[in-house]
Formats: structure tokens, sequence, C-alpha cells
């Protein structure tokens, strides 16, 4: 058997707007078929990470490695460079910084937290958006419709995603019109789409009750069989981290303040502390 | 103007399609058979050819500020050089001498002929496009209204730099090209047998037009439509911004460059300082009042425009009298300010605009939201 | 040298001072509403049209400046009301396309009014006698323009520093829903703006024509737009860097007009190069350079977008 492979890492990454750092030397690593979570209090820098993994925002400091390849790294300049001196990878004046998209052709999918749909575009066209990229033909034959047979092979796999997704019936309403538990799945077939081997997901459960919340973790298990995914998410349910995720960071105002399975994360004081508050003494 | 190749995809040609496909078959069978039977000093012509045109360039605004979201001021710009490109290139030698009588002739002695002449004022419009949306297509939304209309501007005052002159004639016109009419068939006596040249526009207008509902509805136009509606979530399913932005305003500014052309072919004559921003907003509210996200409605939108300002509503602008009576108000210059009200009117409480966001064939289906609702409700 | 550029230096502060009032327009509403709001250039020209048929009743101008003034500002205030209002929570393309039509509607009303021909801007005493300076003559109001510029963007710093519907317009453009949680009344705040907008923009009218001499129903786009690029160029949402944009803009625009004549003075250049025709231009590349190097402007805030 192959020794596990490492699918995504973060050293020391930091990430600051002005005077805020909003993640602080954050450094963490998912395996190969892992269901990673990332908690947090709100404001704890877990969606700024995501946006940091996906190229949203380049990284003040430190490296993102994907399968050990360098996709960002940022190093401090002028008067940040001595403040961050020592912590810094890789060598000055190298910086490397891909778009959100070459990140996404390199598999990894990532679904947002304030749901981010084509609000004018059906459920169907929504998730061949996600295929557009993957598609052969250039502009001239598509707009000709001379791929007609890549054209009908993506309509065909898009229309099978969505009925295994439960939107079957929905493939042709408008994805503003869809009742909000729907638009999540909506997102995540849209994220699947992309043909990922990393799925980053945002907030899931946001929004959902309780028994949604039940189906959607049998149901992130399911997708990650299926199509061989490794998963790193971020969520407030309790419940549903504690449910399936393999490891758990915990990240408080920035920094790493613990990680470790559930069961040593639910024992863990400063993680308490963290979301219970302590008094100060 | 929408044409049928457009559907292929879906599996079976539903009713919808059917009876756009025979409407748009009977325009240009009824253009076709009026031109003949009509004088062709009719003003129905000239609305038809105007109109035609507007349409061509109504679209191709569309396609930028309706289905990619880019508000983009630059329609005039783009339509000069495609209108400066086809004339100077079509111009016959004989007239060259002319034409450029203060620039001995001008530089270009050669003469395209219409087709290729057409094609380029498109290619050189797009290429413009191409230079200009390197720098600011990463602007967003109103600075990019505002960088789009000041390059407009700038193109405008370079073609009437007077060091320019043996290449755009500087600020005197470019005339003695050919013209729509000259696509009218005469016998050898010079007398018109067919006449073509309201259906010439039409046809050009119409397979511009039918490339650009293609496009909308492939993978790119998918594309575009999803920057359109959301920047960062596009990025995310992999779309490059900057490439596909880049592609919609080159592909939008081909068109505008030949409809530019068309313009040039309507007027019989060009002239730099006639294509002012005030070209562009009448433009941009003729989208308005067929509704943005609507090609059908863009097209509608340019012949009411057209037909209002050129001939229904030309009888504001002069004294009328009912009986001894004369009506008051009316004197040059009412029509365009009755015409402003109905835009306001169009913007404000109508927003949707003429067509909103329909194209022709949704016109003859069932809603499908309703019948997927009552597949839903039997379900339950 | 320094005399044949003074009349251009001259005329370019003095232009420079009149985009700058109306530069201030275009800023503070961009910096409440973000919106361009396109038709102000053209309540600039109203202003000048109101000016020609208010003067040939009869009335002393001392009524007739005040009163153009006042009705400038009734104009600003009505537009906002009618056509920007009811269109709050509409998309932002809807809003400006809103006021795209305004000033279609605006340019046709004069249009029709006037017959489409250029109308005589009245002789105003005092700011339209010649004046010498050094070698240049020229008109008092290229001397006045400046000063009274500056004592009207005093006053209106002073305003939106230190009074209280100062301070709730400074809210309303840092964080519009946030203020109207606070309890500030947007509507008023906007109206305000909209009132000083165009108040301001009347004086710059008063001024520019007394130039200019004469008006016409396109008269307002040019400098509209090209106040509009100060306002970017100094950073839009900020009254000082509107006015600094302004008067750089109002310079460049001039030195251009003479470059040719300039350069052949100076023994640079043998030929004229038709360099006059890029005035207008310039104001344009330069918009665009800045927008691309520095989309904040010269002293413009910075703002990111939540994801």
């Amino acid at each position: 058997m192959n020794p596990i492979e490492t699918v995504l890492e973060l050293e020391n990454v930091t990430m600051q707007f002005g005077g805020v750092v909003a993640v602080d030397s954050f450094s963490m690593h998912v395996d190969q078929g892992e269901i990673v979570a990332l908690i947090g209090p709100n404001g704890a820098g877990k969606t700024t990470a995501f946006n940091v993994i996906t190229g949203v925002y380049a990284p003040t400091n430190g490296n993102v490695k994907l399968r050990g390849k360098i996709i960002a790294q940022g190093h401090p300049t002028g008067k940040m460079r001595k403040l961050y001196a020592g912590t810094h990878i890789g060598e000055y004046g190298k910086l490397i910084s891909n778009t959100p998209d070459r990140i996404t052709e390199m598999g990894v999918a990532r679904t947002f937290q304030n749901i981010r749909l084509f609000k004018n575009m059906t459920v169907l066209e929504n998730v061949l958006v996600a295929h557009h990229m993957r598609l052969k033909a250039g502009l001239f034959s598509s707009v000709l419709h001379l791929n007609l047979q890549e054209e009908r092979r993506i309509r065909q796999e898009s229309l099978d995603l969505l009925e295994m997704l439960g939107l079957g019936e929905v493939a042709q309403e408008t994805a503003s019109s869809l009742p909000y538990g729907k638009q999540r799945y909506l997102e995540i077939a849209r994220a699947l789409a992309t043909e990922p081997r990393l799925l980053l997901l945002d907030e899931p459960a946001a929004g959902m009750n309780p028994q949604e919340t039940e189906d959607l973790s049998d149901f992130i298990r399911s997708i990650k069989e299926k199509f061989n995914l490794t998963v790193f998410l971020i969520e407030h349910h309790m419940n549903l981290v504690m449910d399936i995720s393999d490891r758990i960071y915990v990240l408080d105002f920035g920094k790493q303040i613990a990680e470790g399975t559930p069961q040593e994360i639910q024992d863990n004081p400063a993680v308490i502390a963290a979301y219970l508050g302590v008094d100060e003494e | 103007m929408t044409s049928k190749q457009t559907f292929t995809h879906s599996k079976k040609v539903d009713l919808g399609t059917i009876v756009a496909g025979v409407i748009i078959v009977a325009i240009y069978a009824g253009v076709f058979l009026l031109e003949q039977v009509i004088p062709p000093t009719s003003m129905l012509f000239t609305v038809l050819k105007k109109g035609a045109t507007y349409a061509l360039v109504a679209v191709s605004m569309n396609l930028l500020n309706g289905f990619t979201g880019l508000f983009s001021l630059g329609q005039a710009g783009f339509m000069l050089i495609g209108a400066y490109t086809y004339s100077i290139l079509t111009i016959p030698l004989s007239q060259r001498a002319a034409v450029y009588q203060y620039y001995d002739g001008g530089l270009v002695q050669f003469s395209l002929p219409i087709i290729p002449a057409l094609i380029l004022a498109g290619l050189v419009a797009a290429l413009f496009a191409f230079l200009i949306g390197l720098p600011v297509l990463r602007l967003k939304s109103d600075y990019l209204a505002i960088a789009t209309l000041g390059f407009a501007e700038i193109i405008r005052t370079v073609f009437q730099w007077d060091k320019m002159g043996p290449i755009t004639n500087g600020s005197n016109m470019l005339r003695l090209f050919p013209t729509f009419n000259d696509f009218n068939i005469k016998n050898a006596q010079g007398e018109v047998v067919v006449y073509l040249s309201t259906l010439i526009p039409f046809l050009i207008a119409g397979v511009c037009i039918g490339l650009i509902v293609a496009l909308i509805h492939s993978s790119y136009g998918r594309a575009f439509m999803a920057i359109r509606d959301d920047e960062i979530a596009a990025e995310a399913m992999g779309i490059n911004l900057a490439r596909h932005k880049q592609y919609a305003f080159c592909l939008s500014s081909f068109f505008a460059g030949v409809g530019g052309a068309m313009l040039a072919m309507y007027q019989n004559s060009v002239q730099a300082k006639s294509f002012t921003s005030a070209m562009t907003y009448e433009i941009l509210l003729i989208v308005v009042i067929g509704g943005i996200g609507s090609i059908t409605g863009s097209c509608i939108g340019s012949f009411l425009f057209v037909a209002c300002s050129e001939w229904w509503l030309r009888f504001l602008d002069q004294k009328q009298m009912i009986g001894t009576w004369e009506v008051p108000l009316l004197r040059n210059g009412f029509r365009l300010v009755v015409f402003s009200i109905i835009i306001m009117v169009v913007v404000l409480f109508f927003r949707q605009g003429i067509m909103g966001t329909k194209e022709l064939p949704d016109l003859f289906r069932r809603k499908p939201g309703v019948k997927s609702k009552r597949k839903e409700g039997a379900a339950k | 040298m320094m005399s044949t550029v003074l009349p251009y230096l001259l005329s370019g502060i003095s232009v420079g001072g009149q985009y700058a009032l109306i530069a201030i327009g275009y800023t503070m509403v961009y910096g409440i509403l973000r919106l361009i709001n396109f038709a102000h250039g053209d309540v600039f020209m109203v202003a000048g049209i109101l000016m020609v048929y208010i003067s040939a009743s009869g009335l002393p101008l001392y009524v007739c400046i005040p009163l153009v003034l006042i009705l400038t500002a009734v104009i600003g205030f009505t537009i906002e009301r009618v056509a920007y209002k009811p269109l709050r929570t509409a998309p932002r393309m809807s809003i400006m396309i809103s006021a795209i039509g305004v000033s279609y509607t605006l340019q046709n009303l004069v249009l029709y009014i006037t017959g489409g021909l250029n109308q005589f801007y009245p002789r105003i005493p005092f700011i339209s006698d010649s004046v010498t300076i050094g070698t240049a003559t020229t008109k008092m109001v290229t001397i006045v323009t400046p000063i009274l510029t500056l004592v009207l963007v005093i006053a209106l710093v002073l305003l939106i520093n230190h009074t209280k519907i100062g301070m709730a317009m400074r809210a309303v453009s840092k964080d519009y829903e946030t203020s109207q949680l606070m309890g500030i009344k947007i509507n008023r705040v906007i109206s305000v703006t909209f009132v000083i907008g165009s108040f301001l923009a009347g004086v710059g009218s008063l001024l520019y024509f007394t130039n200019y001499t004469t008006v016409i129903q396109t008269s307002g786009a040019m400098p509209g737009l090209k106040a509009f690029v100060a306002a970017v160029f100094g950073g839009i949402g900020s009254v000082p860097g509107a006015v600094v944009g302004a008067f750089i803009i109002g310079i460049c625009e001039n030195i251009i007009k003479g470059l040719d004549v300039i350069l052949i003075k100076a023994g640079i250049s043998k030929q004229m190069f038709g360099l006059a025709t890029f005035s207008d231009a310039f104001t344009f590349a330069l918009l665009i350079v800045i927008l691309i190097v520095k989309p904040t402007g010269l002293f413009g805030e910075k703002t990111t977008d939540k994801v």
C-alpha cells in the first residue's frame, strides 16, 4: 500500500488586512481520503483561510501546498520582513500566486458560506457552468455548435449528478427559486461538477434544521466515497462536526488553539474556553 | 431574429422554436415582397434599414451589458472604427481623389469588395477592443462605464486629427463608398429589376444576431452569464475572468464594428463627429426599452425606436391643426421630449422593458415554472 | 517663455475652478449613493439656460443670480426624488441608466425650449470685465473663479466636518446601512447632498458661461465628464481631492491647447501638430491611467469586497 498522500498543506500561513491579522501563522494538513473540520468562534479566520487556499486572497506569509506543490506563497515585504523574521518559508523575492480559477482547475472545489449561486440561471445551467473549464471545444466550435457530442455528454452527466443529489425534478427551475436547503445542495452539486479531488465546504449546514443536518452528514460521507474525495469543511453544528470528522482544527482570533480527533477536541480545555469564554482573573 | 440552429441542443424541437422560426422566415419574406411593391422612397424602408442596423448594435451591447454584466459605454467608438474601416477600404479607386481632396487622394490605394470589408470592419473594432480591454476590463461596473466612454471620446478625437488625414480624411466626410442601394439588381438600362437594399441589411444583421444567439446558448454564453450573476462564484467554477471578459468585450465590439459599417452604408457618408456618447446612450436606451437580457427585446426596441424617431412621432415636430384649432406645444424638438418622457417612464416603472429576459420562442411556450410546479404538486 | 505660457495657465486655473465646482457634486453624490450622476453636467447646463431666460425677463442681476442658484438646487433635488429615489433598492445598473435617461431628458427639454440654437449668456458686470495680468489680458472671472472656488470649498468642508448634517453625510458615505440603523434620515441626507451639489454647479455655470458666452443643450456634457474625471482623479468621495483634480485637469487641458504655440516659441518644434485637438482626449487618457495605476485616486480610501 502506498503511503498516505498529503493533499493539502498550510505552512505558517498568515493573512493580514491592514492592522488586522485574520489568520496568524496557521499550519495544518489534510490527507487523502480524510474529512477534516475547521472550527472556531465567529470571526476566527476560518473563511479567510478558505479564501487563501482557493486563491481569493494571496497570503501575507507562508505557503499553501497542494499535493506537495506550492500553489500560493506569500512573503513579508518592507517593514513586515522584520516582524516575520524567521517564520517565512521559501526564498524572498519569489511570490507564487494562482487565481481562483487555476486552483479550481487543479482539483480544489468550494462552496460558499453565503450561498453564491448563479441566480438567474437554471439549476441545470448552474451545473453546466462548472463543466465549462474542462471542455475541449474552443470558442469557435462552441459558438457554431460543432461540439454537440461533448455538449450532450456534459448535459447527461449534469442531469445524473442532479438526480443523485435529489435535484433532478427542479433541473429546469431558476436557481433563485429553490428553497434554501436545495440551494445548499446545488452549491455542492456545482462544486462536484468541477471534478475536484479536494472539496472545501464553508458551513454547509448553516440554516438547516436538525433532521436536514443529520441527512447532510450521511450525504457528505456518501459523496466522499463515491467521488473519492478529500473533504475540508468549516462548520458550526458540533453534532455534524463530531460525527463526520476524522480530525479537527480549532482557530481562535486567527491562531490555532487545538488539533486532534473529535474526542480530543471535546475534552480540550482551551477549546472550551474559546467557545464559552473564561473569566479573566 | 433568432435563428433555428441555436436550439439544436434540446432533444426535440419544441413548438415555441418552430413558431419563432416561422415568424422570422415570414418577416424576411415580407421585407422582400414589400420592397418590390412599395416605392423605395417610402419612410418604411428608412426605418427598416436603420432599424436592422441599430438592432445589431443594440444586441451587441446587450451581449455585454445584459449577458456578461459588463457596463460598457464604448459602443459608439467601436461603431466609428467599423464605419471608418469599411468606408476607407471600399471607396472605389476612381473616387479616392475626390474624397481625399485635401490629402492627395489618401494613403490607401486599393479597394476591397463589400463582404471582406464588412468582416474587416468587425475585426479592426475587435482588435481595438482587445487593446482597450487589457487595462480597463479590470475595473468595476461604473468605472468601466466611464473608462469605455472615455476611450470612445479619444477614438473620436484621434480619427479627426489632421495628421491622420491621409487615412481617415481628418474631420472631412468619407463618402462615395458602396451603400445598401448598390445591392439592388439592375438591368442593362440601369433600371432596378429586383430590390434588395432592405433585405441585405436584414440578412447581415440576421446572420450576426444569429451568431450572437448561438454564442449565448453555447458553453461560453453560460460562462458569461455566470460572470454576470456572480463573479466570485464564476471564478470558483474555474472560469478565467480576465479571459472571458475579454472574449465578451471583443465579440461585442466585433459586432458593433459591423453595425458601424452598416450605419455607414445606410447614411451614405461617415463623419467621426457624429459618433458621440449620445449615440451610445441612444443604443443603451433601446436595450433598456427592449429588456436587458433579451435579444428579441433589443431587436423590437430598435425598430420601435427608429420608427418613432424617424417616422411615427415626426408629426410632433410640426404644427398640427385639428379643424381650426392649433394643437399646442408641437414644434421642433417636441418629439424628443415625448421620447425622453417615455424612456424615463420605462426606466422607472417598467424596468423589465418590453420583453424582460424572454425571447421570441418563450412567447409560444407554456411557462416552464407552472408546469413543473404542477408536477411537484402531483408528486406530493 | 513665461509670457507664452501665462495666458494658458491663467485660463487653466480659471476653468479648473469651474470644473471643481461641478466635480464636488459628482464626488459627494458618489460618496453617498455610489452613483455616477450622469445628469449632473446637464444640471450645470440647465443653470446656464435658466440664467439666459431669467435675465432676459428684465429682472435685475441681484435678483437673477440668487434665483438661478435656488432653481438649480430645486432641480437637483427634484431629479433625485423623481429619478433616483424610487430605484434605491434596484441593481446599480438601473440607477445609472436612470441617470443617463435624466441627462437625455434635460438635453432634449432644453433643445425644445431653445430650438437648438446657441443662447447668448448675459454679461455680468465686474466678472465680465477685462483685466491685464502681466502680459496677459483676460476677463475678471479668471481671477474671481479660483478665489470663489476656494471660499466655497472651505465653507463646504467646514459644513461637512462641523455640522450635524455634515456628520450624517460622512456617516452615510462610510456605511449606508448602519447609518440607517443609527436613525439617520437617509433621504434627507441624500437630498441635502443633491441640493449642495446642484447649487455649486449653478455657481460654476455662472463663472463658466461668463467665460464661454454661449449655452446650448450639449454644453454640459463635456465639462460634466471632465469634472467627473477630476473627481475620480482626486479620489472619488473626497471633496479636497475633487478640487485638486479639477485644477490639475483644467491647467493641463489648457496647456495642451496651447502646446503647439508654446513648443514653437520655445524653439522645440518647427511646425504645428494640431495637438490642441487632444485637449479633451487627454482628460480621458489621464482618467484611464489613474484607474489602472491607482483606482482610488489621489485621496481616495481603499475598499475591499467581502467574499
